[in-house]
């Protein structure tokens, strides 16, 4: 489950406020629009602060309460800003039997961060997931979109290394 | 007409491994020598293989190339292409026999199996409606329509006796029963793709490598109850199914196979993709129609049923992903010929996902019935280092594990029950002397408490107190009483938590606590891990004989725990010693060791 407060100060722009009242207009009134808005509102902000949960509430004429019970119930709402690079380290029955907790450690290790968290130049979070479903490479990393298998520890570095170049 | 036809494994685990830079590299190579008329290139879902991946097929001749990169790519156009060389040094070697290549199905890893959910993957390209067209897609679709009534569908699927893949097993043609008895209005078709057991990855490749496969199964129960809409709940976490059923949407709806007035015959059905968020719960039924309402997904009592009362409070019926993809080939062959795989109650097929320590990791699909022996030893090829398997773990969080003596298990619903597991949807793990069976026990149970939605008290609560018990049996703090306790309180949750989240969640203690009792009497007795996984109950000793007194763990440690002289023997104070391994790391001699 996610973390229930935000820590970091709200810096949204306009564009991103514009993008998400058109968002929120082409959802209105649709059954079951909340989730889907979520999901895309967090695609432009990359998390979902109170002000703009406050937003979607009101747009939708769903109560503030309803809106953070659902982001706080789904684990891929985030409350908080995530790094640029997100690693998410598979914890699935198949990754952790194969070790992949030495995998999670010495990523922690090399970034000096704990799951959760992100590194001070905003550049990488960790996060433990659930199974990506990539069972047949135990034990697996994703960053953002890349995934990443047959991992050991020593693999690590480099890895890092060239989100770091980029 | 192409003299030749590559195909490339597009499914997520290849993908990783680069295959779309392969397709696009043999694209640049095959143009490079002028053969772009002649050969081509298709990227396919994934072949079941994962283990030998990013795989590569070349037909006319079957060649099977395994572990392929983008910098062999040119080697294979080159010799195989253009001179009609195979380039053998590239085949996965099982193939290789003498100097003639065998077909893939002779192979140990295919030739066991059955494929029918999985029959078009690895086999089409499943971003083209063409290719799944030209392998009798869709034909089943304009059978129903056009000659059968609902009630005939009902009875060849009642026939066919198609139960449930997604974990409980019920039969398919009674829920459809049960929906189309509602009187007529508003209903649903709902696919649970929150394919959220870890360790299971099938449906998975079935949207990635047959998309199709799961829409015309969909307005064919559409049909059968009387359904215009279709929801399709797929997990966010996998961004390649949700393009390619995204793209296989758009398609039908041009060819006029969803949408309004279907094949001419007026009925109407659509289909739209609701992505799930990361919850495990939602792979519940009625938690999964919960949040496609838009709320948190928690769990409803029923009755009623979904098809009674489901989505939007409108009669519903849900099935998973794999039974989807057989119905087509059930109203095509018949429900006889179904009934011809497996066994009496559980009949057709099974896919399993193998992962674990297994040396073939990947998709494998076998007619019901076949043993976990000829799964795991005869296709999967054993544990890869050569090491004992101890246990299968099958059902994922709520199902149990197997230990190796009953191999000889058949895998049906009914067996797998019998012995404390169940089929779940289809992830079979397995482990190998290596990993502590209370340590996977608590592993689940940290999962479940994650992932419990919190709605009733024996699931919320319960599922937490059975965690810290295993946390204390793996910390050495537990007494003999609490094995008891652990039972009792076991028995508790299965009995009265509201959905089958809470009522299968204690199946892993459970079942290790029934086949791997002496591993939770050494920890709780004898405070030891035997096979040295539980950190808190490790020891680090120096093995006299080897140590040199070269002060080099001395220096090391970050707690003063090793006392020593140089030249002299070294001992670890094991009141000081806080575990973190480095002294063992940092020996030159191999005289440290954990115990």
């Amino acid at each position: 489950m996610s973390s229930q407060t935000t820590a970091a100060v709200f810096t949204g722009t306009a564009e991103q406020k514009e993008a998400l009242m058109a968002l929120i207009d082409e959802h209105r009134g649709q059954p079951g629009a909340l989730m889907p808005v979520l999901q895309k509102a967090q695609d432009i902000y990359g998390y979902l602060p109170i002000e703009v949960q406050n937003a979607i509430a009101e747009g939708l004429g769903i109560s503030l309460a309803e809106v953070y019970g659902v982001v706080t119930f789904y684990a891929q709402f985030s409350l908080n800003p995530k790094g640029k690079y997100v690693i998410g380290v598979c914890m699935g029955t198949a990754c952790y039997v194969k070790n992949a907790q030495a995998v999670l450690d010495r990523c922690k290790k090399e970034l000096n961060i704990e799951v959760g968290e992100c590194t001070p130049d905003g550049l990488f979070s960790i996060q433990d997931t659930r199974c990506l479903g990539c069972c047949g490479l135990a034990p697996v990393m994703m960053i953002n979109d890349d995934v990443y298998g047959r991992l050991v520890p020593d693999d690590i570095p480099g890895i890092l290394a060239k989100y770091q170049q980029q | 007409m192409y003299r030749s036809h590559i195909l490339v494994c597009g499914g997520t685990g290849c993908h990783s491994s680069r295959s779309a830079e392969i397709v696009e590299k043999m694209q640049e190579e095959l143009a490079a020598v002028g053969l772009t008329d002649e050969v081509q290139v298709v990227q396919t879902g994934c072949f079941g293989l994962c283990a030998l991946g990013p795989i590569v097929i070349v037909y006319p001749e079957g060649a099977f190339y395994s572990h392929i990169t983008p910098e062999d790519v040119k080697e294979i156009v080159d010799e195989h292409l253009l001179k009609g060389r195979i380039v053998k040094r590239l085949l996965y070697q099982e193939t290789l026999d003498g100097d003639n290549i065998k077909s893939l199905n002779e192979t140990s890893f295919y030739n066991k199996q059955k494929r029918i959910a999985l029959r078009n993957c690895g086999v089409i390209n499943p971003e083209s409606i063409d290719e799944y067209i030209g392998t009798d897609g869709y034909l089943a679709l304009a059978k129903v329509l056009t000659e059968m009534t609902p009630d005939d569908v009902i009875d060849v699927m009642l026939k066919s006796g198609l139960r449930g893949r997604g974990g409980a097993g019920f039969p398919t043609g009674m829920k459809w029963n049960f929906a189309k008895a509602q009187p007529k209005g508003q209903k649903y078709v709902c696919c649970n793709a929150d394919e959220g057991d870890p360790g299971a990855f099938m449906d998975r490749s079935i949207l990635e490598g047959d998309p199709h496969a799961v829409l015309e199964a969909m307005a064919i129960a559409g049909y059968t109850i009387g359904a215009n809409q279709g929801y399709i709940y797929v997990r966010a976490e996998y961004p390649i199914a949700v393009k390619r059923l995204q793209i296989a949407i758009n398609q039908a709806r041009e060819y006029g196979l969803l949408g309004k007035n279907i094949l001419n015959t007026g009925f109407d059905f659509d289909i739209d993709l609701r992505l799930g968020a990361g919850a495990f719960v939602c792979g519940e039924e009625t938690a999964l129609m919960t949040s496609i309402e838009g709320n948190r997904g928690e769990p409803r009592p029923r009755p009623p049923f979904p098809a009674v009362k489901g989505l939007f409070g409108k009669p519903t019926i849900l099935n998973n992903v794999e039974t989807y993809a057989n119905v087509p080939r059930i109203i095509l062959n018949g429900a006889d010929w179904f009934r011809s795989m497996g066994t009496e109650k559980s009949t057709g097929t099974k896919v399993f996902a193998l992962g674990g320590k297994i040396k073939n990791t990947g998709l494998v699909e076998v007619p019901m019935g076949t043993t976990m022996r000829e799964i795991i030893e005869d296709i999967g090829g054993g544990a890869p280092s050569g090491k004992k398997v101890k246990a299968a773990q099958t059902g994922g969080p709520s199902g149990g594990c197997i230990p190796a003596d009953l191999f000889d298990t058949p895998v049906d619903f009914e067996s797998l029950q019998a012995i404390g597991s169940m089929m779940g949807s289809g992830g079979l793990v397995v482990m190998d002397e290596d990993n502590c069976m209370v340590d996977i026990a608590k592993f689940f149970l940290d999962f479940t408490v994650g992932e419990s939605c919190g709605k009733c008290a024996p699931c919320r609560i319960g599922t937490r107190r059975i965690y810290e018990i295993l946390t204390k049996i793996t910390e050495g703090e537990a007494e003999m009483e609490d094995l008891d306790t652990l039972k009792e309180l076991c028995m508790h949750v299965k009995q009265n938590s509201l959905c089958a989240l809470g009522q299968t969640a204690p199946n892993p203690v459970l079942s290790t606590m029934q086949y791997f009792m002496d591993e939770y009497i050494a920890h709780v007795r004898d405070k030891k891990c035997p096979t040295g996984v539980c950190q808190k109950l490790l020891q680090y000793v120096i093995i006299p004989e080897k140590c040199t007194g070269c002060t080099l763990c001395k220096r090391n440690c970050p707690v003063e725990a090793i006392d020593g002289k140089v030249k002299e023997k070294h001992t670890i104070d094991t009141s000081k010693c806080i575990k973190c391994g480095v002294c063992m790391e940092k020996c030159r001699f191999g005289a440290i060791i954990k115990q």
